[in-house]
């Protein structure tokens, strides 16, 4: 009787295997499996296991202001504490990051509680730091709204399919930006963790911040998909966008004849057409998108003649610099995108919507010997003028501008003159006299204002006598 | 009232049990059908599967047209931005769900357009099981509703008289509540005898769930798939009001409001289109008569 029922419960057994056996799918070859811990935990009551700090001391982050404190805890035994420094006194920020690969795949979100001394904003908070992958899968959440009291927050996961081995647990940047930005308080986070919250959902991933954008380039231009985000609603129905590395995404061009693009979101143009790029994340279509117009190949600018002792050079590929220079000073209300291209594998400066910007010289050009500057300017479309502003910045080397009616002030002096009537479809070459108040003070020029346009190329800007 | 109460816990882990060891044969399958647990012995009286693409079954269903204007309620008693249509755009079957669509768009001047359905005159029942498996569309202002309406023998009886049972109700920024509640005299509206139901780990629009009553006399028991959450009896009824669920059969609505006073409205973030799915409607009588 005893054997019997033994019998009868392998019986059972047997059958039970039968039936989830039966419900196996067997592996293609191909199949890797992750083979790496899928251990979430960051931080819980001290560095889990092989988590290590790295301060990020090249950029001038404090490695004293991070400690382990037992004295303000969320949960359990301790909590890591940053002591973020007043203004001008640098910044706290990190990265921690395991020796031994994470699988993270099966969660959907990295979590912590977090209080401060005093309410603060972080500038950057995230994970997937890893210098070895060169961030590939970095995520950033910026302007992370922190409370006096601990509460509880949920930086989600672009894409978790793609973590499989990772490093980089956790990473903060935060300091006083500006005087009167917070700073001289303590940060406290405790129960870092990744978790499985079922909660993270209806992703809303975009590109170029999900506008679409339109850029005029030729052949050889190259241009990188900016705005990367994803966004989820979580279980306070709250939307939550982070900035996703480029990695998380699959890019693709309509037309590889016409453009093609990297992994890295990284745009070639390869011919002439139209082509649009666009990306998925996580099998979702990303919102925006980017229309490439191309014009074909681009001829390169007329290559100077001038022997280099008669030039001081701002930009050109036939000279050695002056001085080196800010093509993007983002001055507030700018709505210019300057991107560095080529044509032909000559190097030009690329305007697109352009309503005020400028190149500011990082040394000021002694121009008391020069008589011209020179510029070259392509334009693709008919009645295109370009307002130009050569700045001598005086002896103070500050540019000092009335604010109200952008003239220059104090020891600032400027010459005027408006690039117009330009050949539509070629290099136009100016030279244009160094004429009005620098015919007097020419001996700092600090900077080339650019107002107008709104789309062209510039190459070979360089100051010169003939 | 209270036996009672105790029976049906007992019976909720019996049938719990006996659904844990249907999974185990399956194995692979996914039984959609998570037949709650009570103590009635119930008989299907009627369903709709969803099953034939297009329009809605005529037999079944009415549409409630506009923006309450021309019933009598502008905004339908809630000041809701939405003008209901019968258009395919707002509610169609499509691939044996049943789609109840809110579109941003100006529509005889509202700036959204939704669909109600009902089966007022065509389906009507006192007491048994009501239950409907839907997927719940998400974001501010977004207001979906399974819900009941007392007969009001033609408009002599008017509400909250003719008595209301909301089986389910959802606010789309709360994606992991939902709430049951009765309306009656005495308990409208704002006062209504509610309760909320939180899912864990999961949320309502991410994927389908079975919202139900079992409605007896003197009881209306609440659950969301295998999980009875709340029985509302007339213990529950304040004073003066009146327990108006015993005497009339009721029919169904299904909507998808858009804003309003229970939800509030779309802001900036709210995405359109959102839909709702219904994959089916199940009513069944119950035949125990011990109940």
């Amino acid at each position: 009787m005893k054997k019997y029922i033994k019998l009868q419960f392998i019986l059972l057994l047997s059958f039970g295997i039968t039936v989830f056996s039966g419900c196996e799918r067997s592996f293609s070859d191909d199949v890797e499996f992750a083979t790496f811990p899928a251990n979430g935990d960051v931080f819980i009551d001290n560095f889990s296991a092989g988590l290590d700090f790295f301060p990020f001391v090249d950029a001038g982050a404090d490695p004293e202001a991070f400690s382990v404190v037992t004295d303000e805890v969320f949960s359990g035994s301790s909590a890591m504490r940053f002591d973020v420094p007043s203004f001008g006194n640098g910044f706290v920020g990190a990265t921690f990051n395991t020796t031994a690969n994470r699988d993270l795949s099966g969660f959907d979100a990295l979590t912590f509680y977090a209080r401060a001394s005093q309410a603060a904003s972080i500038d950057a908070i995230g994970f997937g730091i890893d210098g070895e992958t060169n961030n590939r899968f970095q995520v950033t959440y910026n302007g992370l709204n922190v409370s006096t009291r601990w509460e509880k927050y949920v930086i989600p996961i672009p894409d978790a399919t793609q973590l499989i081995a990772e490093t980089g647990l956790f990473w903060l940047a935060e300091g006083a930006s500006f005087e009167g930005d917070e700073g001289g308080y303590a940060l406290f986070f405790d129960e870092i963790k990744f978790e499985r919250l079922g909660t993270v959902a209806q992703p809303s991933p975009s590109i170029f911040e999900g506008q679409t954008v339109t850029e005029q380039t030729f052949t050889g231009s190259n241009i990188t998909v900016t705005g990367l985000t994803q966004t989820f609603n979580l279980s306070t129905g709250e939307n939550v966008t982070v900035t996703a590395a480029p990695s998380y995404y699959n890019f693709m061009s309509s037309d590889i004849e016409v453009a093609q693009v990297s992994e890295l979101g990284e745009v070639t143009v390869v011919g002439e057409g139209t082509a649009e790029i666009t990306a998925l994340l996580g099998g979702v279509l990303a919102g925006g998108s980017l229309e490439i117009v191309s014009g074909g190949g681009l001829e390169p600018a007329p290559t100077p003649t001038l022997p280099q002792a008669n030039v001081r050079s701002i930009f050109s590929d036939a000279y050695v610099n002056d001085t080196e220079s800010n093509f993007t000073p983002g001055f507030g209300g700018s709505t210019t995108e300057t991107t560095m291209t080529s044509a032909n594998g000559d190097a030009v400066l690329s305007y697109a919507n352009n309503n005020f910007t400028g190149i500011i010289f990082e040394n000021t050009v002694d121009a008391s010997a020069l008589t011209f500057l020179h510029i070259d300017i392509f334009v693709q479309e008919p009645g295109v003028q370009v307002g130009l502003q050569i700045r001598d910045i005086g002896a103070n080397q500050m540019i000092e501008t009335d604010v109200n009616n952008g003239f220059p002030i104090g020891d600032d002096v400027d010459f005027r003159f408006d690039l117009t009537g330009l050949a539509v479809g070629q290099w136009t070459s100016i030279d244009i006299p160094l004429g009005g108040d620098l015919i007097t003070q020419r001996n700092n020029l600090g900077a080339l204002i650019l107002v107008g346009g709104p789309d062209f190329l510039l190459d070979n800007i360089y100051f010169f006598t003939e | 009232m209270k036996y009672r109460n105790n029976k049906m816990i007992k019976s909720l882990v019996l049938k719990s049990l006996l659904i844990f060891g249907l999974v185990s044969i399956c194995g692979c399958e996914t039984d959609e059908e998570q037949s709650v647990v009570n103590n009635f012995t119930t008989n299907l009286v009627m369903q709709d599967e969803f099953d034939i693409d297009g329009p809605l079954n005529s037999a079944i269903w009415n549409f409630d047209i506009g923006d309450g204007t021309a019933q009598g309620i502008p905004g339908w008693g809630n000041n809701e931005l939405q003008y209901y249509t019968d258009r395919p755009e707002n509610v169609i079957i499509e691939n044996g769900f049943l789609l109840i669509t809110a579109n941003r768009e100006d529509f005889n001047g509202s700036q959204f357009t939704s669909a109600r359905i009902q089966t007022e005159g065509k389906f009507e029942q006192r007491f048994g099981r009501f239950e409907a498996r839907m997927r719940l569309p998400f974001g501010q202002g977004m207001w979906p509703a399974f819900w009941m309406l007392g007969n009001d023998e033609n408009g002599a009886i008017i509400w909250p008289q003719r008595g209301e049972i909301d089986i389910m109700e959802y606010r789309g920024q709360n994606p992991t509540e939902v709430l049951g509640s009765v309306h009656g005299p005495g308990f409208a509206g704002g006062e209504s005898i509610t309760k909320s139901f939180f899912i864990e780990d999961d949320r309502f629009d991410t994927g389908f769930h079975v919202y139900g009553i079992e409605w007896g006399p003197d009881f209306i028991n609440y659950y969301v798939d295998d999980v009875l959450y709340n029985q509302i009896t007339p213990d529950d009824v304040p004073d003066g009001g009146e327990w108006v669920f015993n005497e009339r059969p009721f029919h169904i609505l299904i909507n998808l409001a858009v804003g309003g006073d229970f939800v509030g409205n779309p802001n900036e973030e709210t995405i359109f289109p959102q839909t709702m799915l219904v994959d089916y409607v199940r009513i069944y009588e119950n035949t125990n008569e011990q109940n």
